[in-house]
């Protein structure tokens, strides 16, 4: 057995002229859950493609439970894709959608109807064997996509923005029902999306990809409390952001000058590995752990600084705020609209922002 | 509103009747009683009689559904196989080879005809059914092609890669999903091409030889010695079966988008 059931081993690929990966290298344990996430055109999707086998790496090689990929056609790999909008075989009734894989295999009829039956309940699909995929709703498609992939109980399951067509209602639940089901099979699964939320509730490990490079990859821990790089913190919502240079350094915490803003403050903040008294670093915030008062005084807070409300969005279950630190620097605050004691501010309203140390992500540069 | 829509109404129906009345006015002399076509004397079915006894026209019948059948299944293996390597296989020089393959939809017949006979003389291939048959398959290849390509154009390639992902050499996944899916579309092009090779006149006058009369030609031959009712029946069974034939032909392209 290998040490990883999908290696990917400095893969490059073009597309005409277009870099879509860039020495890409990753390594995926046997029964993980593991995510590709980044935004349109980040390679992530051209990544799956080259697992599956439609397209052929320029440079590199790919690993599937240690055997090179380099001379296999998608069908012979040990490898099944979930399709973005399933590629249901339309003129196919379920059944006979799920036994398919199974039927260029060879394998005899009386494997194959015990296993799909298999499927279609481990997929809660019995009542609808005999339907074509037109008579199915979205979230019974997905499953017939579903089911038609692991059927062939692959050593690794691509899928492609499984949850990309559903609405956010069947998302949320699928996001869960997935899960459970890559616990229940115990197959590799290699998850492509642009959705953090998705990549970080579904996975055991995500790898944030940008220009076809991996830029982190880690739990969705990791990932959230420590994002490696700016780009990262930005993809998975810590959009705040301020640079300045550390004055002084006290055991794990600094404390940092920022020039950016009027005042000339400074702030405390996590001490980063590797950083020196002058290293410039710059401090990211989530909108949703800033707490805003008009109070001037820290009331257990480490930090505040002063900013102007300039605008005031409701949103439900949340107040979004715009605020400006300086003329060059503005933030998002989320707040939530739970209980009648939250006070509300006004555009205009000079206020306070407050945070603590530890909540804020600090970056070297 | 209600004064434009009889006025539409009316138009189309004009158009209907500047289209199908010479048919009809066809149709209906074929039972006609009297020998000399212009006057109505009465009801019968004897032209038909005469029609079904007549062994030189069956005899062309049976060459036109003979030429008819080969080359459509000649025109429906090369048409497929060309819109298939046309939309999905990209090459150099694709859009060139892909207007000579249209042109002969667009160049009068006349000129194909000579050409293809020009051709056979040149090889030495004696004119018979055989070149007549290879005529028709050549001016329907483009005709299949055009209707299956269209299509084709519409199937999502992903379909084919699914089957690959799951198992499928190139060939089953052909066999498999995408023809099973172009299928209505191969065989309206079929019968498009079959009723185009039953009607033709032109290519055909061509490329035949001796002994190698096909309906088409009879027809012409038997006008040449004057109109009798039985051309008007002949023609009046030529055209319900065409008809028929073009139906059913767009019937079939039209049905599986009628579901999506």
């Amino acid at each position: 057995m290998a040490d990883y059931s999908v290696e990917i081993q400095d893969v490059v690929k073009y597309h005409s002229a277009t870099l879509a990966v860039d020495h890409l290298s990753l390594e995926v344990r046997p029964g993980e859950f593991f995510s590709l996430l980044g935004p349109s055109g980040s390679g992530k999707t051209s990544t799956l493609r080259l697992l599956a086998g439609f397209e052929r790496p320029d440079h590199g090689d790919i690993r599937i439970e240690g055997r090179s990929m380099r001379d296999v056609p998608p069908n012979l790999r040990p490898a099944n894709l979930v399709f973005q909008t399933y590629a249901l075989f339309p003129h196919l009734t379920v059944f006979d959608n799920i036994a398919f894989g199974l039927e260029m295999r060879r394998l005899s009829r009386a494997e194959i109807d015990p296993r799909v039956s298999a499927a279609l309940d481990m997929m809660k699909l019995r009542g609808k064997r005999d339907r074509l995929p037109a008579q199915l709703s979205g979230g019974e498609q997905q499953r017939v996509a579903l089911a038609r992939a692991l059927v062939n109980r692959p050593a690794g399951l691509l899928l492609d923005e499984p949850l990309g067509a559903l609405d956010q209602q069947l998302r949320q639940d699928m996001q869960v029902e997935l899960k459970a089901i890559q616990e229940q099979v115990g197959i590799t699964f290699i998850c492509v999306t642009h959705h953090q939320e998705e990549a970080l509730t579904m996975s055991d490990r995500v790898a944030v990809m940008n220009h076809g490079r991996a830029l982190q990859v880690g739990t969705p821990q990791e990932i959230y409390e420590a994002p490696a790089s700016a780009f990262v913190a930005n993809f998975i919502g810590v959009s705040n952001g301020l640079t300045g240079r550390i004055v002084t350094i006290t055991g794990a915490r600094c404390t940092v000058s920022l020039p950016d803003l009027p005042t000339g403050p400074t702030i405390l903040a996590r001490r980063p590995a590797g950083a020196v008294e002058g290293s410039r670093v710059t401090v990211l915030l989530r909108p949703e752990r800033l707490h805003l008062s008009q109070d001037v005084h820290l009331n257990g807070f480490e930090n505040a600084l002063p900013a102007r409300v300039s605008k005031a969005i409701y949103n439900g279950n949340e107040m979004q705020y715009l605020l400006r630190l300086s003329d060059s620097v503005s933030w998002k605050a989320r707040v939530p609209n739970s209980g009648g004691d939250r006070k509300r501010f006004l555009p205009g309203e000079v206020i306070f922002v407050r945070w603590n140390a530890d909540e804020g992500v600090v970056l070297t540069e | 509103m209600r004064g434009r829509r009889a006025w539409l109404l009316s138009a189309s129906l004009a158009d209907l009747v500047f289209l199908y009345a010479p048919i009809a006015v066809l149709m209906l002399f074929s039972f006609n009683a009297s020998r000399l076509s212009a006057t109505w004397q009465g009801f019968t079915f004897q032209w038909y009689r005469l029609l079904i006894e007549d062994v030189a026209l069956l005899a062309a019948v049976q060459n036109s559904l003979l030429v008819g059948v080969i080359s459509t299944i000649i025109a429906t293996v090369l048409g497929v196989s060309a819109a298939v390597s046309l939309e999905r296989v990209p090459f150099r020089g694709q859009r060139v080879v892909e207007g000579a393959l249209l042109l002969p939809l667009v160049i009068p017949e006349v000129m194909m005809g000579v050409a293809l006979m020009l051709f056979f003389v040149l090889i030495k291939l004696p004119l018979s059914l055989v070149t007549v048959t290879i005529g028709h398959a050549a001016f329907n290849l483009p005709i299949v092609a055009v209707i299956v390509r269209a299509r084709l154009h519409k199937l999502d390639p992903r379909l084919e890669e699914a089957a690959r992902d799951l198992g499928a050499t190139p060939w089953q996944a052909f066999r498999r999903v995408t023809l099973p899916l172009l299928m209505p579309a191969v065989l309206g092009g079929a019968l498009m091409a079959f009723t185009i090779s039953l009607d033709d006149f032109i290519v055909t006058f061509f490329t035949a030889g001796p002994g190698s009369t096909t309906l088409p030609l009879k027809v012409y031959s038997m006008v040449k010695s004057g109109v009798s009712p039985v051309i008007n029946a002949l023609s009046a069974i030529l055209v319900l079966v065409s008809m028929a034939l073009i139906g059913l032909s767009l019937a079939l392209q039209r049905e599986r988008e009628g579901q999506k």
